[in-house]
This record gives C-alpha cells, structure tokens and sequence, in this order.
C-alpha cells in the first residue's frame, strides 16, 4: 500500500519546544500566591496511628495541615476497588504511607516542619515476602492476602505429565524494578468555589485522576477537571500513583485557599511510589522424546505490595503471557496477586508478562538442556502456528512466523556460528572472560485483556476549525514515547494532509473526551484507529455536503472547512470504540481471544562475563520484531532501543533492596540503571505484517521489548558460565556466589 | 527558631546577558536559574549530581548545577538550554535531536544537549567512545541513548558544531 506520511520518520512534533528548553512540565509552572506542599509519611510497615506530634521550633501556625479528617468525600484513591486510603487516618499498612500533609510559601521551612512531624504508631506484625503472605502468617488483606487469583486449564496436564519421556521442573524470580522516569512526580492543585478542583501534572491517565477527585471530593465530574503537563516519562510509573499526588495537593489547596505544588524529591518518588511486581514462577513442563511440548504446569504469584491498585490486572497480563509463543495441548496457569506491607507494586512497562516470559524463556532453555536438543530446535517444534491455539483458547488468526524472525535474528547476531565458537573456547578454562549468546521468543498482546476494551469503550473527538487546521482530540498522553507525532500521521495519512495542518488538544478532562488510559500498548493500535476512523468521519461530512471534491489539496481542504462552519457551524466527528464481534472472551473460563492483536519477537543477546569479578558486559544485542506497520520507524525503534535498555536494567543493574519492607536504597546513585557506556549496540529490525483493524495496519510496540531483553541476558549468561540462572537481577554480587559452585 | 543564613547578592553572566540575583550562598544555582531567573529549560532529576539533568556550563565546562552553590556563580559565565538557539535558529546539536530521535520524553534533553556540545567543543570529530563517555554522567530512561548517538554524529556530519 502506497503511503504518504505512515512509514516516514517525521520528526516529533513537540520536538522543538523539549530542545529548546521551552516546554513545560508541572515543576516548570508557578502560579500567583502558590503554596509548597510536602507528604509526611509512615515510619513503620505496618501498626495503629497513636498520636501525632507537631514538635520543633516551627511556627505552625502558619502552616495549612491536612489529616484524613479534612477529606470532604470518601477517603480512598478510588482505583478497581476503594481498599486504598489517601491518607491513613487509624491504622498504616506499608512504610512510607501518608498520613499528614503540609503547606507553606517558603519551601525551605516546609522541608524543616516536615522533619518536626513525630508520628507515633503501635507497631503490629508485617509480612514482606510472597511466601509469608500465602502461608497467611499475618492476615493483612481481606480473608486470605489474595487480591486475585486465576485458573486457566486446557485438556489434561496431570495424565500428560505421567507418561512423558521428561518433565523438567524449575522456579524462577524476578525483583522490584523502579520506573525511574527522569521527571520525578508532580501536581498543582487549584480549588474554588466558583471552579471547583482542577489539578496540573505529570501524568499518563487524565481520567483515572479525574474519578480518584471525583470520589475524594464527593462532586459530580464537571466539577472536577484534570490538565497532563508535559510529562517526563512514565514507563507505567504514572499511571495510578499521580492521583495520589493529585489528591493531596487538591485537599491542601482546599484548605489553605491557593494553589499548591507538591514536587517529589528522588529520593521520595523511589521509596514511595509504585514499583514492578516481584515475582515468583514455579514451572513443570512435560516433553516428548522429540522435545515436543505435552503439558505446561504453571504457578505465578506477584507480590502486590499493601493494596490493591492495579495488581489484579498486572496478574491478569502475567498470566496470560506465562505460556509464551507455543502451542501446547495441555495448559494449566494458576496464578495470584497476593498482599504483602510494602508500598503498593504497580504499573511497569510489560505489566506482568516480563516476569512471567523471564521464567518461560529461561525455563524452555533447561527443558532443551534436559532433552538434549539445541533450546532454539526446542522452540521451532513448538511455536504457535496460524490456525493453532494459544494456553488461553485464542486461535491465532494473524499470520505468524516465529521460525522466520528467529532465522533472521540469527543470521543479524551470528547466533549459530557464535554459539559454537564461544562454547569452545569457554571450554579452555584459561580465560578469564567467557562470552555466551542467549535468545528468548515471545509475544505481547497489544490493548486491554479480553473484555476490557469493550468496558473502556473509548472515543475520540476531532474538529476541524475554519482554517483547515484539524484538532485531534483524545486523552490518549504524550510522554515521550510519540503520541502526538504518530496521531498526527494516522490522521494526516486518512485525510489526505500534511501533518503540520493537524494540532494535538492537551489533553484535558474539561475538553477531551475519555480515549481511555495510555497504557498497555494501546495508544497507536486501539486509539489510533479511532483517531483514523474520526478523520475519515470529517472527511465524509466534506464530501457529503458537497464541500469537498475527489483529488483535494491540502488548500482544498481549507477552504471546504471555511465554507462548511461558515454555513453549518462547528465540523467535528466523534468515534466511540466499537469491539469486534468475532473477538470472544469469556471472563468466568478466563479464556478466548485475549487480545486483538500481537507483537511477535526473537531477541538475541551477546554477553561476557568476568570470571574474576562477575561482572557482565552485553556486548551485542538484535531486536527482531513484527510488530504490523510501522507508523513512524525512528519513533518505533526508539521505543524498542529504550525498551531494552530498561530490559538490560531489569537483568543486571536494578536491584531494590529492602528492608523491612522499605527501599532502602532509594537513589539514583546506588540503584543503577544503565548509563551510556553500559549498553551495547542495540539494533532493532521489524518485519511488517499489516493488522487489518490497526491504523494503516499498525499494532502495539510499546511493552513489548520489556519481555523478552532479561530472559536472552540470562540465557546468554547461562550458555557462558554454566551457572543456571533463576533470579533477576543478576548482580555481580549474586553471580559471585552462583560462580563458586560452578568453579569448586 | 535558629537563626537563618543571610542572601548575598551575586552577578554573573547567563546566556551573554549580565545578571544579578539575590541568593542564600548555599542555595543551589539550579533553583536560582530556575526560580530567580525563570530559566526551567534546567531541570531536576535526582538533586544529587547523578542524572545530568540540570547540566549547564559554567565558564566553559560542564556541571550539574544541582551541585553548585550559588556563592559560586559569582562572576561566572553561565550558558543554559536557552542560550544555545541564536535568534529563531537551533544549534546543530538541537536540529539533529530533533531529526534524529535524540529526545523523547525530553527531561533529560536540555542537559543532554548540552553535555553533547561541550563534548563537540572539545572533540569536534569524537569516535564512538568519546561520545558514550562524554554523555555517561546524563541518564536518559527513554532512548537507551542509540538514538542521542545518532543525533550527536548527525550534528558532526552537518560540520557545523559551533561551540
């Protein structure tokens, strides 16, 4: 198909005001009269509030302070359920909960007061591990710790696993990882009787802020209008914890009567803001002679950290993602989010698959090692085929080829040739450093699980005003990973335009309609469609009226748009999701067609390991990916570049500690993520299978690179040193004491 | 309450345009370009000299201006993100990010690009070494930095990296 602006790396539309300094994100505004705002939070995991003392030498009088008493409406961070309190007014359930909020012109004295707040708490008994937490030591959420649990069953694992020729069985772990956008958290709250709460910030969902206020403040929505600033990254990191933010400073701004701007330092956003998941995966696979998959058993447990938020829907993710690519008669996934006193794990780019995909992939390398068959002869008997069923009952309809972008992921990385080589002369036993090389295959479904997009129902609104400039307008969020520019080339390519005729609104909830949240690798494929089929809708009313003739110029197009609201009023179309009807989900069976579409990949990676040190050095590492059309090629790549090297985190640098469940090491300079001399060249090529229901063909990219970078490091890491990996992340600390045995 | 540090009044030179301000003198001199100047193009991402972010340069090299105390300004010729377009007409470093996927989210980018042109004015023709290690002290979370070594080349290979 011949395309115009689809396919073309047109340069990001709000590039020039991110180079030139000029665009504003929440820390960058001030408003007249504004107040500073700070958080004083729990000092224990988990205990009863006695008391609470304002103590110093700190004229408190002229502070506003703020306790779960001054909450006008409910208080709870209204999320899937209400389980989560904006501030704890009786009992804390994690460290650093909040519990008393502060204001004062001057932030200096605020930091000052802040330290003054003493918080007396009757401790009682935490837990911190998935472990404890299921064997109920402490009962700290509803009747049992689970948030959610699911079962998925196809034909007959336990008669499968009896007469197999193998049946290889492993846990696998992965660790809390922190988003650690650069742009740490914030919110400016305004609130008046005559305006009601409107809130400024950095965020990934307007509308998910929106009901949190809505049911704080006890007020109808018009009264409730939420802005995105530009927003500094957000990996996930911003999609639940901003209401949060939001509600504190709206409830300081009611008080005191002005504007109030709550920024967090570093250090605060990483001990108190959502993380990824840790995991726990236990697997048993049964195998032919031939390697041929006849049973996966499978049992994923995230740790959910004290409330609920979003853990059910990371598991729901996790758990449908845990059988990978292949097809396999005999599946069962039984899986749970259970509660632990930690701040509450959330949103992370991947949403449970990279945990759940990390032990698969990891796994299926010892399963081939227990045959005795090369792991990637392993994978081609089993890869899911056109026509074949998924662990979840979804018939794959899309055209996929597995075996064809693991050949060429091969071929770009030197798989074969460089896997034999580094064997023997790892063999020799006289270098110091041994190389390995690693894959892992795998796949992301793009949009909300099952059902979920159908209860989003999302729209998207479009005008084009007398100019012919044409409005885009959505809740979809920029936040670097390219929403306006790609919006803008789907609508540009349907219409006929050039991109720079067509404006991207801020999104804004007293203006946007509700395009839903911009998560789950959504945006380009489910809201992008609705940004193409809105166009088409404005179009249509052109030609219709007779404004607008076949073989239009962009100066056409103008001038029909001048002499259509001349004569009409405002031209706008608005479109309203509308769920395949051949996409069936059944929420009780937790099974059908999970999701609309998916990314397929084989990534490879390159490593050496010290043998002295441990410390491991990716040296190469090829991104094979089909991800439908590609809209924008350096926007694309940029996502799956970035991806991986939070992948690349994931595996070996991001490691929270914690101490009673407390990140202790809650800075940037001793949690580490990848810097520019820690990466290799990551080099991305996609293959492009158009999607009949995305815009011009294009599927979800977002997540995907997060599932599949650890679980190739750690096999890479494996085929070098021999030590069989189960936890990320490998720390050189940690795979010193995995070498001594290796080595003794 | 103790008694508070007393402001001092410090002139430099920001972006080639004489400055003054009053300050605490250990008020960092990202607050101040910030808040006393309006210059946000500097931003904050971890207020510990770790992340590049508030990168700026100060007679000639760069520093993350989260670290400096304001005292030490005095005198200084100061360049930001705002001083690096002439007129209406970016910097090469500025257009390639631009054309070549160097910025993303953006926090990261005024320092980012700043670290880059010192690194320019220093090695004008840098190999790929000099540029992962003269960009290793600003973390960027969105790029994994192929795209910003890309933007840095494209700039070199336009010729015209002034400094």
């Amino acid at each position: 198909m011949e395309t115009r602006v689809i396919g073309k790396s047109v340069a990001r539309k709000e590039g020039r005001e991110k180079v030139t300094g000029r665009a504003r994100y929440v820390d960058d505004l001030s408003f007249p009269g504004m107040l500073h705002g700070v958080t004083v939070r729990s000092p224990a995991a988990r205990g009863r509030i006695r008391a609470i003392h304002f103590e110093g030498e700190i004229p408190w009088h002229e502070f506003t302070i703020v306790t779960a008493r001054d909450i006008p409406g409910k208080n709870c961070i209204a999320l899937l359920i209400e389980d989560q309190p904006c501030l704890a007014a009786e009992f804390v359930n994690h460290s650093e909960e909040a519990i008393v909020l502060l204001a004062h012109h001057d932030k200096y004295l605020l930091e000052e007061a802040r330290r003054a707040v003493r918080i007396e708490i009757e401790p009682l008994p935490a837990i911190f591990s998935i472990e404890d937490s299921l064997a109920r030591k402490e009962i700290i959420w509803g009747q049992d710790n689970i948030f959610k649990s699911f079962h998925v069953e196809k034909g007959d694992v336990d008669g499968a696993c009896t007469g197999a020729a193998f049946v290889v069985e492993g846990t696998y772990e992965t660790g809390a990882q922190e988003q650690l956008y650069i742009e740490p958290q914030g919110m400016i709250a305004q609130v008046s009787e005559a305006e009601g709460v409107t809130v400024w910030g950095s965020l990934q969902c307007p509308h998910y802020v929106h009901k949190a206020l809505m049911i704080l403040f006890g007020l109808p929505r018009e009264r409730i209008r939420v802005v995105q600033t530009e927003t500094g990254g957000g990996f996930g990191g911003k999609e639940e914890y901003p209401s949060m933010i939001a509600a504190h400073a709206a409830l300081l701004a009611r008080k005191s009567g002005q504007p109030v701007k709550i920024i967090y330092d570093r250090a605060e956003d990483m001990v108190a803001t959502t993380k990824r998941h840790p995991s726990r995966t236990r697997h048993r696979t049964a195998v032919d002679l031939d390697g041929k998959l006849l049973a996966m058993d499978i049992d994923f447990t995230v740790d959910g950290g004290a409330y609920e938020t979003l853990s059910p829907v990371v598991l729901s993710r996790g758990t449908i993602h845990a059988a990978g690519p292949y097809a396999c008669p005999n599946v069962r996934i039984r899986s749970r989010a259970v509660a632990t006193n930690a701040p509450p794990h959330g949103a992370f780019r991947g949403f449970g698959a990279p945990q759940s995909v990390f032990a698969l992939e990891r796994h299926l390398d010892r399963v081939a090692e227990a045959v005795g068959i090369a792991p990637d002869e392993l994978r081609r008997r089993n890869f899911i085929r056109e026509g074949q069923m998924l662990a979840v009952g979804q018939v794959v309809k899309e055209k996929v080829d597995m075996n064809g972008l693991m050949r060429r992921a091969f071929e770009l990385s030197g798989f074969h040739v460089k896997r034999k080589q580094f064997a023997a002369e790892n063999a020799d036993g006289r270098g110091a450093v041994k190389k390995g090389i690693g894959f892992a295959s795998f796949l992301h479904g793009a949009g909300f699980t099952g059902s979920g997009e159908e209860y989003l129902a999302s729209e998207v609104a479009m005008e084009a005003i007398a100019d012919g400039t044409v409005h885009i307008l959505a809740g979809s969020t920029e936040m670097g990973q390219g929403t306006n520019t790609i919006f803008a080339q789907i609508a540009a390519e349907a219409m006929r335009l050039d991109c720079e005729q067509i404006k991207i609104v801020q999104p804004d909830t007293a203006y946007v309609p509700n395009s839903g949240p911009t998560v789950a690798s959504r945006t380009a494929m489910i809201v992008g469609k609705l940004v193409e089929t809105a166009g088409l809708g404005l179009l249509k009313l052109l030609t219709d009226g007779g404004f607008l003739q076949p073989g239009y110029t962009a100066a056409d197009f103008s001038r029909a748009c001048g002499e259509y609201v001349a004569k009409h009023g405002p031209l706008k179309s608005f479109v309203k999701y509308e769920h395949p009807r051949d996409l069936h989900w059944d929420d009780q069976k937790y099974s059908g067609d999970a999701y609309g579409a998916y990314a397929w990949a084989v990534y490879v990676a390159e490593v050496s390991v010290d043998m002295r040190t441990a410390e491991v050095l990716v040296n190469d590492f090829v991104a094979v990916q089909e991800v439908g059309k590609v809209i924008n090629p350096v926007l694309a790549a940029g996502q799956i570049e970035g991806g991986v090297a939070q992948g690349i985190g994931f595996a070996l640098y991001e490691n929270v500690v914690w101490q009673e469940g407390r990140m202790v090491n809650a800075q940037m300079t001793n949690y580490v993520m990848p810097t520019s001399v820690d990466l290799p060249a990551i080099r991305v090529y996609f293959e492009e299978v158009p999607y009949g229901r995305g815009p011009a063909g294009a599927k979800g990219i977002g997540e995907l690179p997060l599932d599949g970078t650890a679980p190739a490091i750690a096999n890479a890491i494996a085929h070098a040193t021999g030590v069989d990996v189960r936890r990320i992340p490998i720390t050189a600390e940690s795979l010193l004491e995995m070498l001594e045995p290796v080595h003794a | 309450m103790p008694e508070r540090a007393r402001k001092i009044r410090v002139s430099c030179v920001v972006n080639g345009e004489a400055a003054s301000f009053e300050a605490y003198p250990m008020a960092r001199l990202l607050d101040v370009l910030r808040e006393e100047l309006k210059l946000t193009g500097t931003k904050e991402g971890c207020g510990e000299g770790e992340c590049g972010a508030c990168s700026i340069e100060m007679d000639g090299a760069l520093v993350n201006s989260c670290l400096v105390p304001a005292l030490q300004a005095q005198g200084a010729k100061i360049r930001t993100i705002e001083g690096l377009a002439i007129g209406g007409s970016l910097h090469a470093v500025q257009q390639a990010f631009i054309s070549h996927g160097g910025a993303q989210c953006g926090i990261c980018t005024p320092g980012m690009i700043l670290a880059a042109v010192n690194l320019l004015a220093r090695y004008p023709q840098p190999e790929g070494t000099q540029i992962r290690e003269g960009l290793s002290g600003n973390l960027c979370r969105c790029t994994g930095y192929m795209k910003i070594f890309e933007s840095v080349l494209a700039a070199v290979r336009q010729g015209e990296t002034r400094a």
